[in-house]
């Protein structure tokens, strides 16, 4: 392989080497987006499952 | 744009560019000729010069979001811009790196000061390097929205001064491929093959662009939920 093969070849894999590592990151972008998800599916249903607050009474003027 | 419409619209865009560049790369090394002075190495054009229009383009499309912010006053234009910033960075850094590898390959330095084409090209870089500073330093909302699209409407401005140095400079080195005798400067095959490339990685930079667009609406859409929820 001669020196401009090389360095063309370095050129090419530089490339696909920064897409892979965007990738990457991406991955574990969408990893915590569904953890944060699944912990907001988590709280929205035990809110759903705790008793409803009753309402305070109003006090009755005398 | 609906999320549903804009995953298809990324994959159609991720597909065509993989299609394309894995064609591209195979015109580029397989289909066209070794270059009279340059060689084999000349290949790099291929990759680094449609590298670098994308970049362009892509700092052209969050300019051209940042205008729309500012006309409508239509929040959702502030992240396709941040978006448009974020893909022309990434697209930006790769220019520099196969720059700098065709710098070393053909002049035998990485890096070359006195040519106003690479210099210009990095403070452009730098200006939108800077804009994640900027975008960061204030309190997310209108003014920074604001902020940050006349930052990047600025930074168009630094676009055609870095496409027209280098046909200003005296005394240059880098190659001016894309002039009057643009005919006489490349064979039939590598036209097609630059535009190819070119239109490939315009598809990729689309693609990703999609994609981060999405991750971000999702990102402040749960941070919306989180606070309503907590």
């Amino acid at each position: 392989m001669t020196s401009a093969e090389k360095y063309v070849t370095a050129a090419y894999l530089v490339v696909l080497a920064v897409v892979l590592a965007y990738v990457v990151i991406y991955a574990f972008k969408l990893s915590r987006l569904e953890r944060e998800v699944a912990e907001l599916a988590e709280l929205a249903r035990r809110r759903k499952e705790a008793p409803e607050p009753r309402p305070e009474r109003e006090e009755v003027a005398r | 744009m609906s999320t549903s419409l804009r995953n298809s619209r990324a994959a159609a865009l991720a597909a065509a560019a993989a299609g394309l560049l894995l064609l591209g790369i195979a015109l580029a090394f397989y289909w066209v000729p070794d270059a009279p002075l340059e060689g084999f190495r000349q290949r790099i054009f291929y990759i680094h010069v449609p590298i670098a229009l994308t970049s362009y383009a892509c700092f052209f499309w969050a300019a051209w979001k940042a205008l729309r912010l500012l006309w409508t006053r239509e929040q959702r234009y502030d992240l396709e811009s941040y978006t448009a910033v974020h893909m022309g960075v990434i697209f930006g850094v790769l220019t520099l790196v196969t720059g700098s590898i065709w710098a070393r390959t053909s002049w035998g330095v990485w890096w070359s000061w006195g040519e106003r084409q690479l210099v210009l090209f990095l403070v452009l870089f730098l200006f939108y390097a800077a804009y994640f500073m900027l975008r960061y330093s204030v309190e997310p909302g209108p003014r920074r929205a604001n902020m940050s699209a006349v930052y990047a409407l600025f930074g168009v401005v630094l676009i055609p001064v870095s496409f027209l140095a280098i046909r200003l400079a005296e005394g240059l080195i880098h190659p001016v491929v894309f002039d009057r005798d643009v005919g006489e400067n490349l064979s039939g095959s590598q036209i097609v093959t630059f535009a190819v490339c070119f239109l490939g990685t315009l598809a990729l930079a689309g693609a990703l662009y999609l994609n981060e667009l999405t991750g971000k609406r999702l990102d402040a859409r749960l941070a919306e939920l989180k606070e309503a929820l907590s």
